[in-house]
């Protein structure tokens, strides 16, 4: 076995160099003393501690935070409706557009979807802030959602929902009761992916916020044109750190269920 | 032996449990269930057998209250149930996919129906545990479907579905997903938890065999229809077509020409046989006075041809097919009393003409092919003379002999094929004409019969009552 020859070694390497050699140096520069960013100075917290006592990043932090939570619970809701309706009402004429219709923001150019949405809110006279962000967020995450919660419900036994029925069950007892618990894990990454869709939208934010409200991509990219910081970099760091313990852990939880369920279902059919 | 004394639907005074009346269902232009009535009576086990499309699951569906009906209505215990939701309906129903719930134990899937209707929570205990033993899960309560083995399952559903004790339980191929041997354990179990809890079971099978196991009634189906609905037996026996014939089980089927038969082959039992012949004939007619009044107006005037001709041709033009209205009156009766009391009719002539063997008067006459004797078919009714019949013959009532046999039936054949099942064997003869006739012989009893074998010439008999003619 010559799992590492020379030639696997090397294209491994260079493969994850070129993904990962430029997150490195972000964090390792956010330890850096100096102020400069590109000359080390040796180690150093003290840009954490300088973050977390500037006001203006806080803030951001907490608007980007708010958004994310309500942005991505509104187009949870709307986006597992849309694909729950889709799904269901089974073949109408002009089916193949209303599902197109929905998938199309996904390709959308962000800045036309931007605009359009700046043009409206300009049009209805709503003021730009929290609110707005959160319902530009709405618009294009729902269809990610809607995306991840109608492939789950494709291979969803309808008949599932039909004993339900059978048993007693009112249409919005059986979903409540038997469809929603288990299309709730697809449910729920739609709300993560949503959620971090927020999270690092810089250009729809951009045009529909306001005086008031300051996203965190927001912030660092204004920030970043009057020169780069190491607080900018410690605040990378922390993102960073958060996106990749969220995505250890559900992957550790997803690949403990499925291992724990072969399992029974082996020993199922020894007992047989 | 319950099912000989269980025969609600012979008894005109009771009323029945589900009745479709009138049930026409379509699918945009596909009709499933063309204009079809049904009774189905309390404590019945009803099978609804057919091959796939033909309309079996949608009858169960329009049970369940997941399909509307288009047209006609749907009745359980005299209530039209017809716009009545599933959800409101004292039906339940056993999933063919079993559908059980994968986020909830076993204990919470039996239990789910009765918390619907929230009964207090130590009835819902106790009617559980009680379904639990029925079935016997006990041991398995805590545990989640995908824990437990398939047999498992298919009880879990079965315990679900009977959980809430309802009129009805409706079974869409509930063995489907077993295996052979565990398919056969269950199907008596079915029978023995449907006698212990008194419900009236529906199942939709388009296993053959399967149905003639557990139901004490069958509807075969085909395209939307009901061909012929009956106990397994006189389904087995007595199939009033050749679909249904070549459905259930497996079959030889003959095609000739009817010709009746003289009613006495000697002169002196004359005023014997007559009655004996003429008894099948006129009895339909005060019973069922439609069918026959057209037979007979139509019957002296065209010759065979004119017949042919109308059978094939017009006859569907005009929609007034044969075997639509003669579905089921006509053959079971008649059939029945033909099946169940041969043996008393051939002893009157028997004493009268000793010399010969007594073979039964009347009936027709089959010519089946150029130059080969007629098929004799004492059963077959004398009205279809000149008109083109099956006879349909189950390959266990055709015997198979090296030298010619005093039957009433003898024809010439060499074997082509023999296949050993081990308990039987089946041997595939070709007849002269090339028709292909498939005898069975229990290898038990016959092995004088084991020394038949390829290429031998062999003669083929059966009795003038073995089977059954077919119109078509």
């Amino acid at each position: 076995m010559r799992r590492f020859s020379w030639f696997n070694a090397t294209s491994l390497t260079i493969g994850f160099a070129f993904l990962y050699l430029p997150m490195v140096l972000l964090v390792i520069y956010s330890f850096n003393e100096s102020r400069l960013v590109t000359v080390w100075a040796g180690f150093s917290t003290k840009w954490y501690g300088e973050l977390l006592r500037d006001e203006a990043f806080l803030d951001a932090a907490w608007v980007t935070l708010k958004v994310g939570v309500f942005s991505s619970t509104l187009a949870t809701l709307l986006g597992t409706m849309a694909a729950y309706v889709l799904v269901r009402a089974g073949r109408f004429h002009g089916r193949t557009l209303f599902s197109g219709m929905i998938y199309a923001p996904l390709v959308m150019p962000e800045v036309i979807t931007g605009l359009s949405l700046l043009l409206l809110f300009i049009g209805i006279g709503l003021d730009r802030g929290v609110f707005t962000i959160v319902l530009a967020h709405t618009t294009f995450s729902m269809c990610y959602v809607s995306v991840v919660v109608s492939s789950r419900l494709t291979s969803f036994d309808r008949s599932l929902e039909e004993a339900a029925l059978d048993l007693g069950c009112s249409p919005f007892e059986a979903f409540r009761l038997v469809t929603l618990p288990i299309i709730a894990p697809a449910v729920i990454s739609g709300w993560l992916l949503a959620f971090t869709l927020s999270l690092d939208d810089l250009v729809i934010a951009s045009f529909t916020t306001g005086p008031s409200a300051t996203t965190l991509p927001i912030k660092i990219f204004s920030a970043v044109r009057l020169g780069v910081s190491p607080q900018i970099n410690a605040l990378s760091t922390i993102l960073i750190g958060i996106v990749t313990v969220g995505v250890i852990t559900a992957s550790v939880i997803t690949k403990r269920a499925a291992v724990a369920q072969a399992r029974d279902e082996q020993a199922a059919a020894r007992t047989e | 032996m319950a099912q000989t004394v269980f025969a609600p639907w012979t008894d005109t005074d009771q009323k029945p449990l589900i009745e479709f009346r009138n049930v026409t269902k379509s699918f945009g232009d596909f009709t499933a269930i063309d204009n079809l009535s049904l009774k189905i009576y309390e404590r019945e086990f009803f099978a609804l057998l057919g091959p796939s499309g033909c309309g079996k699951t949608t009858m169960m569906r329009m049970l369940a209250g997941f399909e509307s009906v288009t047209s006609g209505s749907i009745l359980l215990g005299g209530q039209d149930i017809s716009d009545v939701p599933p959800n409101k309906r004292p039906v339940n129903m056993m999933f063919q996919s079993y559908a059980l719930f994968p986020h909830l134990s076993v204990w919470d899937n039996i239990a789910f129906g009765l918390r619907r209707e929230s009964r207090d929570k130590a009835f819902v205990e106790e009617r559980v545990e009680e379904m639990l033993r029925l079935t016997r899960l006990s041991k398995f309560a805590r545990r989640k479907p995908h824990q437990i083995s398939g047999g498992q399952r298919q009880r879990v559903a079965l315990a679900r579905s009977l959980a809430k004790a309802p009129k009805l339980l409706l079974l869409d191929e509930p063995l489907g997903a077993l295996d052979r041997k565990l398919r056969e354990e269950t199907q008596f179990e079915l029978m023995d938890i449907q006698e212990k809890t008194g419900t009236t079971f529906v199942i939709v099978t388009h296993d053959q065999e399967e149905a003639m196991t557990v139901a004490s009634r069958i509807a075969v189906m085909d395209e939307g229809r009901l061909v012929q609905v009956d106990t397994p037996d006189v389904i087995y026996e007595a199939p009033n077509s050749v679909y249904v014939a070549d459905f259930i089980g497996d079959v030889n089927l003959i095609e000739g020409k009817a010709r009746v038969r003289p009613d006495e082959p000697a002169p002196a039992p004359a005023p014997e046989a007559p009655a004996v012949d003429e008894t099948p004939a006129p009895a339909p007619q005060p019973a069922e006075p439609a069918t026959p009044v057209v037979t007979d107006a139509r019957l002296p005037a065209p010759n065979a041809r004119g017949e042919w001709l109308y059978q094939k041709v017009f006859a569907r033009l005009l929609g007034h097919r044969e075997s639509a209205p003669r579905q089921l009156p006509p053959p079971s009766p008649e059939e029945l009393a033909a099946a169940h009391k041969a043996p008393p009719p051939p002893p009157p002539p028997a004493p009268v003409a000793p010399a010969e063997p007594a073979i039964k008067p009347g009936g027709i006459f089959i010519d089946w092919a150029e130059g080969q004797p007629p098929i004799i078919a004492a059963n077959g009714d004398p009205d279809t003379d000149g008109k083109p019949v099956t006879l349909s013959i189950r390959p266990e009532k055709v015997t198979i002999d090296l030298d010619k046999p005093q039957r009433p039936n003898v024809l010439p054949g060499k074997v082509i094929d023999i296949a050993y099942l081990g308990n039987i064997s089946t041997y595939h003869v070709e007849l002269r004409s090339g028709l292909m006739i498939k005898a069975q012989m229990v290898n038990a009893r016959r092995l004088s019969n084991r020394h038949i074998t390829w290429e031998d010439e062999v003669w083929i008999g059966f009795t003038e009552t073995a089977g059954v003619v077919l119109e078509e």
